[in-house]
């Protein structure tokens, strides 16, 4: 086993089954299912932990999404819908609604209720309550859900090659097949790599959007 | 005025918050709702800008009943402030006392100017203004959160415990501060404490609620203090009322004795201590003026080693005495 597959310039070329070219389709099925994923999980998160009715939901379903094995539910779906972007976007977003639900509710939730209170107090409406109040505040909570939702995702996106889809399980798959160590240690750094990158990016992201005056202390 | 028609409320599961509640909050006056804990004084008050509906009976506000208003615009109109301020710690300190004002339709600039003035109105400098709240004391918390009540000029204030959660010395800046602005301002201002000294020194009417949510007594604190309904009341605002009483009212006709060979005065004519023997002075532990209370007048007499208070004119010369005896005849007299 050698960094040889991942250092050898033909590979970087930007042809069809080059390391960028599948980092680029990698990063495509990632942020399809962070979108699906965050346009399901945060209306729903945040209308539970608004209203706090139906909690049983934020938390059951967080538990029964994180045991659900993404490889068996993304079979599943290719027996019943066939082949295609289809079930892996499936397999996928139901990987990603469990931290992005339970993060968004439990956001809401331990807030302090006195603050909550004051902004209904002052004449803001539901609406603006919940967006120019809760969802600030709970920002933090929300982007450290959000951050391990992008992190599970990045990893668990390599089973798009499973059902003949490109991204980085392309290298493992086809170096698998063809015993091809170096190239399966080539997917496996390129994945490492980019999940990292992709915390800092949004690390960075949550320094820019997040309040400094919930970072600051006295 | 805010009125109080019948008001009830019941909670499900069957406990009587506010029970048959009917009151008068004049206009223009600080009027405190005061009680042990669980007495129904902060559901009441609660009632006023609808965060609670009442389970019958009527609030209304200059005659217009509350429950046919719409909620936010309502409570856009009644400044609002509560215990530990409950600033938006997302915002800064400019930025929450503007919060009103933008949800009426000011533009953020128009209202930050406004704000950048309130603040200094409630004692902040301006360079809190970009702070955040939790870079604030506990003091300055509250102080902001007055500002954000205030920012849109609104005619009532609901007050829900506003200087419960800071030190003793800071509340007592608080408190003269509050008194200043109420004084320059006028507003229709309703507010909760549990503290019954609280409540005598701010209000100009106090409601004192007992268990179950019921009304025991409603007064000017000198109504309360001379006269209690009954035994709750008594032993509500405290054993030494008769002494407290006696905040109410000045010296300004209390009678003085000429002041004595025994007391030392400097070359001003300042009061330097009582001559209690041969070389022994003694300091007379303060002096009032006609404009102090008859409860300083009482104070003094009590802590002066020989019983007498010392009088002084706006120059700090020493004009006259009042030996403890002579004060208890004075009080003795006016109560006829």
């Amino acid at each position: 086993m050698n960094l040889d597959y991942l250092f050898d310039a033909a590979h970087w070329d930007f042809s069809a089954g080059s390391i960028p070219q599948l980092i680029l389709s990698h990063l495509w099925y990632v942020l399809l299912a962070l979108a699906i994923g965050t346009v399901i999980a945060l209306p729903i998160g945040l209308y539970i932990g608004h209203t706090g009715r139906g909690s049983f939901i934020a938390i059951n379903a967080g538990n029964a999404g994180r045991s659900l094995p993404t490889l068996g539910l993304l079979m599943l779906m290719v027996t019943l819908l066939g082949l295609g972007l289809l079930p892996v976007l499936i397999a996928l977003t139901v990987l990603v609604i469990p931290p992005i639900l339970t993060s968004a509710y439990a956001g809401l939730r331990s807030l302090d209720q006195r603050v909550v209170d004051a902004a209904r107090g002052v004449g803001m409406r539901p609406w603006q309550v919940l967006t120019r109040v809760e969802l600030p505040m709970a920002l933090p909570v929300l982007m450290s859900g959000f951050r391990s939702a992008a992190l599970q995702v990045v990893a668990t996106a390599t089973v798009a090659a499973a059902v003949g889809l490109g991204g980085l399980g392309r290298l493992l798959i086809d170096g698998l097949a063809v015993n091809d160590y170096s190239r399966v240690l080539a997917g496996a750094i390129v994945v490492a790599v980019l999940a990292v990158l992709l915390d800092l990016v949004l690390a960075f992201a949550q320094r820019w959007i997040v309040s400094p005056g919930l970072r600051v202390s006295r | 005025m805010i009125t109080f028609d019948d008001v009830v409320k019941v909670y499900p599961g069957g406990g009587t918050a506010v029970d048959h509640v009917s009151l008068e909050l004049p206009t223009g006056k600080t009027t405190v709702f005061v009680g042990p804990s669980g007495c129904g004084k902060t559901t009441s008050l609660r009632m006023i800008n609808r965060m609670i509906s009442p389970t019958s009976g009527r609030v209304l506000i200059d005659g217009q009943d509350v429950a046919g208003q719409d909620e936010a615009l309502l409570r856009r109109g009644i400044g609002y402030v509560i215990q530990h301020a409950g600033l938006f710690p997302h915002r800064t300190v400019l930025d929450n006392v503007a919060t009103v004002p933008v949800l009426l339709g000011k533009t953020r600039r128009e209202a930050r100017t406004a704000a950048l003035e309130l603040l200094e109105r409630v004692g902040l400098a301006p360079e809190f203004a970009k702070r955040y709240p939790a870079q604030l004391s506990g003091g300055q918390q509250q102080r902001v959160g007055v500002a954000r009540a205030l920012a849109a000029d609104p005619p009532v204030m609901l007050m829900d415990e506003p200087f419960s959660a800071v030190d003793p010395v800071v509340r007592e800046q608080l408190h003269r501060e509050f008194l200043r602005l109420q004084k320059d301002l006028g507003k229709t201002i309703a507010m909760v404490t549990h503290d019954i000294d609280e409540a005598i020194k701010l209000g100009d009417v106090v409601v004192i609620f007992r268990q179950g949510g019921v009304v025991a007594q409603v007064g000017t604190p000198q109504e309360l203090l001379a006269d209690p309904a009954d035994e709750f009341v008594a032993e509500f605002v405290g054993r030494d009322r008769g002494l407290r009483s006696l905040s109410f009212d000045t010296a300004a006709e209390l009678p003085v004795l000429p002041v004595p060979a025994e007391l030392v005065l400097d070359e001003a004519g300042r009061p330097l201590g009582w001559k209690t023997g041969a070389d022994d002075v003694r300091p007379t532990g303060g002096t009032f003026t006609s404009a102090d209370t008859l409860r300083l007048v009482a104070d003094l007499a009590i802590l002066s080693p020989v019983g007498i208070a010392v009088r002084v004119d706006a120059d700090g010369k020493a004009d006259g005495i009042t030996p403890h005896h002579d004060l208890a005849d004075y009080l003795a007299a006016r109560r006829g």
